[in-house]
């Protein structure tokens, strides 16, 4: 400590406050652009095209670190709010009031403490990976599920449902669920300690069958 | 690595509590930066200095800049202490890591473990092991809702208040709280050596029976005979519950406390499967359907009776018989039911219509909290 000059109280409540906000550790980026100053047009078809990038990762699940390098949970919300709003039980009926279905809250609760509880596991159980990567990850497979959604309404506006039509939409469902299962596998395995990821897997399993089992159980058009 | 965080769990929860408790104090005992250098004091921490030793100001304002400089002193330190203490707490309370070593598990080990809370071992003088895990009750948990989500889609449950997942959600997590709460207080009571996590483990892989029942009962539907789900609770439910009553045994001296703890336990666990199956499965599935299609294409009473076809003809006619005589009970109650019907509701739509303005009637019907459905509620 013999090195060290200790100042007098008065000279550093003089020194006036200025400076760079950034936090010491980091380079300054002075060169870096200001999206302050470009188009508006610019800024959203950045974060669209970013969006969309990673929805085709998840369509065509290879190994890759796109989605957990650079996470943003747009895609998640995007899904879970069209799934919600097409999920939706019929209300303000005289003739059934409350038919039952799903309504636009469970949905959405369902979806993010599913994937909160689903992330808290596999940190739990000892993986590396953070909380909004994975909370990403699991957000952007329920993709493939959203397509076999719109299968299924596709299906739902022929007026009279045979056997046939039923199985039509429980394939696509389980194709759904069995896509994304898969792609979250993809993305999420390498996270995991070697020897637990069967037991990491089945709680995204559960969460998956839920959310399919919302889908095929939905026949109110 | 596993080994030795074992043999730290093996250690009674007296230490495991005064661990945390030391995490508590270290953390009080730092004060506020003392991690900082020199150079990052903040001297806003420290009592806000006498007004001779800040800067010199002008005469006048002089005592107006001593006073701001002290306000946003005092409003410093109380920021920062108040920042120090939320990290603090958010360190110690919201750290998982304080949950981490109950999800050090391999997935043989939750494999076997669920196997073996089917089997009840023979009690012996030595105790049985429980395992502090928490890995296999969640997760047994999560499946269980997931089953009642299926249970109740498929029976139709209706819920007004609420929704189905939440309904689910609240059943589990409460019966697996509140069950394991309550066999603690017992346990202490009763002098039986669990801890409360022992406790949680033991009683969500006692819900591994509720999964199994739940699910081959729905699975398997018989709608009128319930033997088979009979069947299932006393010997699915009945082994896991002995598990658990000769661990209880195992672990309690004395055997007015071995039958307090066990009864709790063997009634809760037999009780609530009892309450899965029932309270959400379509219980009189007969009188449902006679209650809510009264609205839809109702046979008139005279048609029933040519639409039931006798196929033994050596029988004699005595379903027709027995039409019959329902026929003749039934008639004279009929036009009693008419009647009440016309009475209640027919004199509340009559007395609607007959008012001056038919505006208001129309308005009147959609709206869910009007007269007319009152009327209609309350008839229902």
């Amino acid at each position: 400590m013999s090195d060290v000059e200790f100042h007098e109280q008065s000279d550093l409540n003089d020194v006036s406050l200025e400076g760079d906000i950034t936090a010491p550790g980091f380079k300054a980026d002075d060169d870096e652009f200001s999206t302050l100053d470009e188009p508006v047009k610019d800024t959203v078809m950045r974060d669209v095209r970013a969006v969309g990038v990673k929805f085709w990762h998840v369509l065509y699940p290879k190994s890759s670190t796109a989605l957990l390098r650079e996470w943003d949970l747009w895609g998640p919300l995007i899904l879970c709010v069209f799934i919600a709003m097409l999920l939706q039980g019929k209300s303000d009926d005289l003739n059934n009031m409350n038919d039952g279905g799903p309504q636009f809250a469970e949905v959405f609760v369902i979806y993010w403490v599913g994937a909160v509880v689903v992330t808290l596991n596999t940190k739990l159980l000892g993986g590396n990976i953070s909380f909004f990567q994975s909370v990403c990850v699991l957000g952007y497979c329920v993709c493939p599920l959203a397509i076999a959604l719109i299968i299924c309404r596709c299906i739902l506006i022929v007026d009279e449902q045979t056997t046939m039509l039923f199985i039509i939409r429980f394939v696509a469902v389980v194709l759904g669920f069995g896509w994304s299962t898969f792609a979250s596998t993809a993305f999420l395995a390498d996270s995991q300690p070697p020897n637990r990821k069967i037991l990491a897997m089945y709680p995204i399993f559960l969460f998956y069958f839920v959310i399919s089992w919302l889908i095929i159980s939905h026949t109110h058009s | 690595m596993v080994t030795t965080t074992t043999t730290a769990m093996a250690d009674t929860s007296q230490n495991w509590r005064t661990q945390q408790t030391a995490v508590l104090d270290m953390n009080d005992m730092e004060g506020g930066g003392s991690d900082q250098s020199d150079y990052e004091t903040n001297f806003t921490e420290t009592k806000p200095r006498p007004p001779k030793d800040s800067g010199q100001g002008p005469g006048g304002g002089y005592m107006d800049s001593v006073k701001q400089r002290l306000q946003e002193n005092v409003t410093n330190m109380m920021w920062q202490s108040g920042k120090d203490k939320a990290k603090s707490a958010w360190n110690v309370y919201g750290n998982i890591d304080f949950l981490r070593p109950y999800f050090n598990v391999e997935p043989h080990e939750v494999r076997s473990r669920l196997l073996y809370s089917f089997i009840p071992q023979k009690p012996s003088e030595e105790r049985q092991r429980v395992h502090r895990e928490l890995y296999g009750p969640m997760m047994i948990i999560f499946t269980l809702i997931a089953l009642l989500l299926f249970q109740m889609k498929t029976a139709d449950h209706r819920v007004e208040e609420g929704t189905l997942m939440g309904t689910a959600f609240g059943v589990c997590f409460t019966y697996w709280f509140g069950a394991s709460g309550l066999i603690w207080v017992l346990s202490y009571v009763c002098n039986t050596h669990l801890t409360l996590i022992q406790i949680l483990s033991m009683m969500g892989y006692g819900m591994g029976s509720h999964c199994v029942v739940i699910f081959l009962g729905t699975i398997i539907h018989t709608s009128h005979d319930h033997l088979f789900f009979y069947a299932l609770w006393a010997i699915v439910g009945g082994l896991s519950t002995l598990r658990m009553v000769s661990i209880i045994v195992s672990r309690t001296q004395g055997q007015t406390q071995r039958m307090i703890v066990c009864g709790a336990v063997a009634t809760l666990n037999l009780l609530f499967l009892l309450y899965l199956h029932f309270a959400y499965h379509q219980i009189v599935e007969d009188l449902s359907e006679v209650f809510i299609s009264s609205n839809k294409n109702l046979q008139p009473m005279e048609n029933i009776a040519d639409n039931v076809v006798v196929d033994d003809k050596s029988a004699g006619n005595v379903p027709g018989e027995v039409v019959d005589e329902v026929k003749q009970a039934i008639e004279p109650l009929e036009e009693s039911v008419v009647n009440l019907v016309d009475k209640t509701i027919g004199a509340t739509v009559k007395q609607l219509i007959d008012k001056d303005n038919v505006d208001d009637t129309v308005k009147v019907l959609p709206d869910k909290d009007g007269p007319l459905m009152g009327a209609l509620k309350d008839t229902a």
